[in-house]
């Protein structure tokens, strides 16, 4: 304690009880926590994990419960204040019925497939274009953008309003451009940079994405990929592009040049030198970073509503379907359902919290 | 990695990485290789390009143009008719204004006085700018300016006219209010985690992990989770509820405390995220300016508004700026847990957006989605350009 002890030979009992108080606030060195401090720590922190854990526990038990135990009101401890029974899980691996669990065995494949394959094309297509950021200059002139950007809205027209053929619009577009660029485009002279580019790509995750979901719908539809897998997969490859972009720019300018510039004067093409030399090194910011698109893909709701019906529906437009119906809501059901879509997820976090976390740290303190 | 070395060997049939030497030599005398690396450039960056322009951009202008027409579906296909901001019209001030921006009546006077105040504080903002005593005034940050004060008083004036005479929030309302109050409680949560956690004491690394689990799980999840646990008859807390009297209440009937739990179950979700960000620049602010401080005999929050705050203050900026940008799009906890309901009481932009498609209407779908985009746009670009970048200015 740094203050002097005072003379008085008899201090006030009030005062003296004070002193005592403080003194569970008085660290006894600097860097540590004084009694009283952590008490007070210790107890907020419990308080907190109390908040955070007891809906897994709630869940937990609600599964375990049979629908008699659910409507006569709150019962907290197995065996206490209820039997637990396993009847909701053992619905789950009866296959033979048409039990409301079998059902979930087709989301919980698509949920796989499609968080995974698109986690996959995203990251991949992601890590490329901010390699390609980080290393190459690009300088893409203005006047082609416009006029790119034009011609999109001239073939959104008229495939919209006036029903032309999708193709037939897009391709036309496509040739259109092609000569507007070598003809009208040489005419501005100023360009953008990589920096833009960046801006560009990362500024779509602003875009909420009910305001590109009807026209993704109307595109599918035209094409007859409504309900497929690969629709889903596309449209969240680039929901989650932008992050990649993202985290990954950052990343990938971090590693030093010299190791690239020396394997392309042993005359290793650009796609070599990513492949073979970049990747590898950048091997912990790939691994946070695809965990982190693989989590955002398997919990989606608002894309996969739209695209799907029955053939690709995932598990969270299941666990949405089951709120109502009929029948009221099946608690127990529902709670095994939700343990089993976030069974995965939890592991995941536990597992390599260190990893996610390191994903989300990388956009964010750099800013 | 694994699935590394396949994308290789899929993108150059022939390759194995054993063979990575021979393959090496005989793809640089090949012409393949030669188009290979011409090419680069292009390869590298045109699939997302290519991606971002079709699923992004594509839309982005298909909606608007949607958004600007009347849609009649008629078996299998559909026909479209130009009918300029009619949708738009319909949702600012005609049929569907009730819904979008609330019941608008007559505004009371306590609405006066917010709309009053609230413009008084955008023309001393703007006064102050223009007086650029805080620094330079250039023509493009005028009307930026003047943009964020139009927008900022209109929605002043909505809340005045709505949430301040005592009638019902629209949409657009209780998106901000999702936005502004949920935010604003995650953040002082999340950086008062932070701080605990950050604290010299034992079982760190326990708490670490706990408190970033929310974040991973399923919204849907989460959403029928505090749907059961807020259930004041089979819900865990029913005991409570019929001691204090509340035992028939239905908290999904009254609009606030359903947007109330709204707000639990995202915070719920979300303040693991700033928590996490937060902790990670509380850790990186050098320990010896703390110790100075402690040295120099300055109490503990002294230190943490002198020295820690100024040090975290572009991180806190930039996490916020993410989580706002989220907060927007929020969906599925409405969906999940009320349904959007009582009424339209909880209904957040996206979830509008939604039940008008739903209803086979895209067109007031689309103009409610581009509604949600320009008030999206605007907001947070202001909030990048206005406290973002003059804290990461300020604070090198």
């Amino acid at each position: 304690m740094a203050e002097i002890p005072a003379p008085t030979p008899a201090p006030l009992p009030a005062r003296a009880r004070a002193r005592g108080l403080r003194r569970w606030f008085e660290p006894a060195r600097i860097g540590q926590m004084s009694r009283g401090g952590s008490i007070v720590v210790y107890g907020l922190l419990v308080l907190w994990s109390a908040f955070v854990l007891f809906p897994f526990y709630w869940l937990a038990i609600t599964s375990l419960k049979l629908p008699v135990d659910v409507f006569d009101g709150p019962s907290f401890l197995p065996w206490v204040d209820f039997t637990p029974n396993l009847h909701a899980w053992a619905d789950l691996l009866d296959f033979s019925a048409k039990s409301p669990l079998a059902e979930t065995l087709t989301p919980y494949r698509n949920s796989v497939i499609i968080a995974f394959c698109s986690t996959a094309l995203c990251v991949l297509i992601g890590a490329m274009a901010a390699y390609a950021l980080a290393r190459i200059e690009y300088k893409p002139r203005l006047g082609n953008i416009l006029v790119f950007v034009v011609l999109m809205v001239v073939t959104a027209v008229a495939v919209g309003v006036y029903g032309v053929d999708l193709w037939i619009a897009a391709a036309v577009g496509g040739a259109l451009f092609v000569l507007l660029a070598r003809s009208v485009g040489r005419y501005f002279k100023r360009s953008v940079g990589n920096a833009d580019i960046l801006f560009w790509m990362i500024s779509q995750r602003i875009l909420p994405p009910v305001v590109a979901v009807v026209p993704i719908y109307m595109m599918f539809q035209k094409v007859g990929m409504l309900d497929t897998h690969l629709a889903i997969i596309l449209t969240y490859t680039v929901v989650n592009l932008p992050i990649v972009v993202w985290l990954m720019h950052d990343f990938f300018a971090s590693i030093p040049i010299d190791l690239e510039e020396s394997a392309q004067l042993d005359g290793a093409s650009r796609l070599m030198t990513f492949f073979e030399i970049v990747v590898p090194l950048a091997r912990a910011g790939l691994a946070a970073t695809t965990l982190l698109v693989l989590i955002l893909s398997w919990n989606e709701y608002l894309v996969a509503l739209f695209l799907s019906t029955t053939q690709a529906q995932t598990l969270p437009i299941l666990v949405a379907g089951m709120n109502g119906g009929e029948k009221g809501i099946l608690w127990w059901t529902m709670a095994v359902v939700i343990i089993i879509m976030i069974i995965p997820v939890i592991a995941m976090a536990l597992l390599l919290q260190r990893f996610i976390s390191k994903g989300i740290l990388l956009g964010a303190v750099k800013g | 990695m694994a699935t590394r070395d396949g994308t290789i060997g899929g993108r150059r049939p022939g390759e194995d990485p054993a063979a990575a030497v021979v393959t090496t030599a005989a793809l640089r005398s090949g012409r393949l290789a030669e188009w290979f690396d011409r090419q680069a450039r292009t390869l590298f960056i045109m699939p997302a390009v290519v991606m971002i322009l079709i699923f992004s951009i594509f839309p982005l202008i298909a909606t608007f143009i949607l958004s600007l027409s009347r849609v009649r579906l008629r078996g299998g296909g559909y026909t479209m008719r130009y009918v300029g901001a009619r949708n738009y019209e319909k949702q600012i001030f005609g049929s569907e204004q009730w819904h979008f921006l609330g019941t608008f009546e007559e505004v009371s006077v306590l609405g006066w006085v917010v709309t009053a105040a609230g413009a008084g504080l955008l023309a001393w903002w703007l006064v102050k700018y223009l007086r650029g005593r805080s620094g330079r005034v250039s023509v493009v940050g005028t009307i930026g300016r003047l943009i964020t004060a139009s927008v900022l008083f209109g929605l002043t004036f909505m809340f005045a006219a709505t949430l301040f005479s005592g009638t019902r929030l629209g949409t657009l309302g209780v998106t901000l209010f999702y936005v502004v109050v949920g935010c604003g409680i995650q953040f002082l949560i999340g950086l008062g985690l932070a701080v605990l956690c950050a604290q010299p004491i034992r079982g760190r690394t326990f708490f670490r992990v706990v408190f970033f689990l929310p974040m991973m799980v399923t919204p849907i999840g989460i959403g029928f989770t505090f749907r059961m646990m807020a259930d004041t008859g089979k819900g865990p807390f029913a005991p409570i509820w019929q001691w204090i009297g509340l035992g028939d209440f239905a908290w999904a009937v009254n609009p606030w405390t359903a947007r109330a739990f709204i707000i639990v179950g995202d915070s719920w979700q979300w303040i693991p995220f700033i928590f996490v960000v937060l902790l990670a620049a509380l850790e990186n602010v050098p320990r010896d300016l703390v110790e100075a401080g402690h040295v120099d005999g300055a109490g503990g929050w002294q230190i943490f508004r002198e020295i820690t705050w100024p040090q975290i203050v572009p991180v806190a900026a930039t996490v916020m700026l993410i989580r706002v940008i989220e907060g927007f799009k929020l969906v599925d906890l409405p969906n999940m847990m009320t349904g959007g309901g009582p009424g339209i009481a909880t209904e957040s932009m996206t979830l509008h957006s939604f039940f008008a498609w739903r209803a086979l209407d895209p067109a007031q779908s689309a103009a409610i989605s581009y509604l949600l985009l320009f008030v999206t746009v605007v907001l947070c670009v202001s909030y990048f350009m206005l406290v973002v970048r003059k804290r990461a200015a300020v604070h090198g």
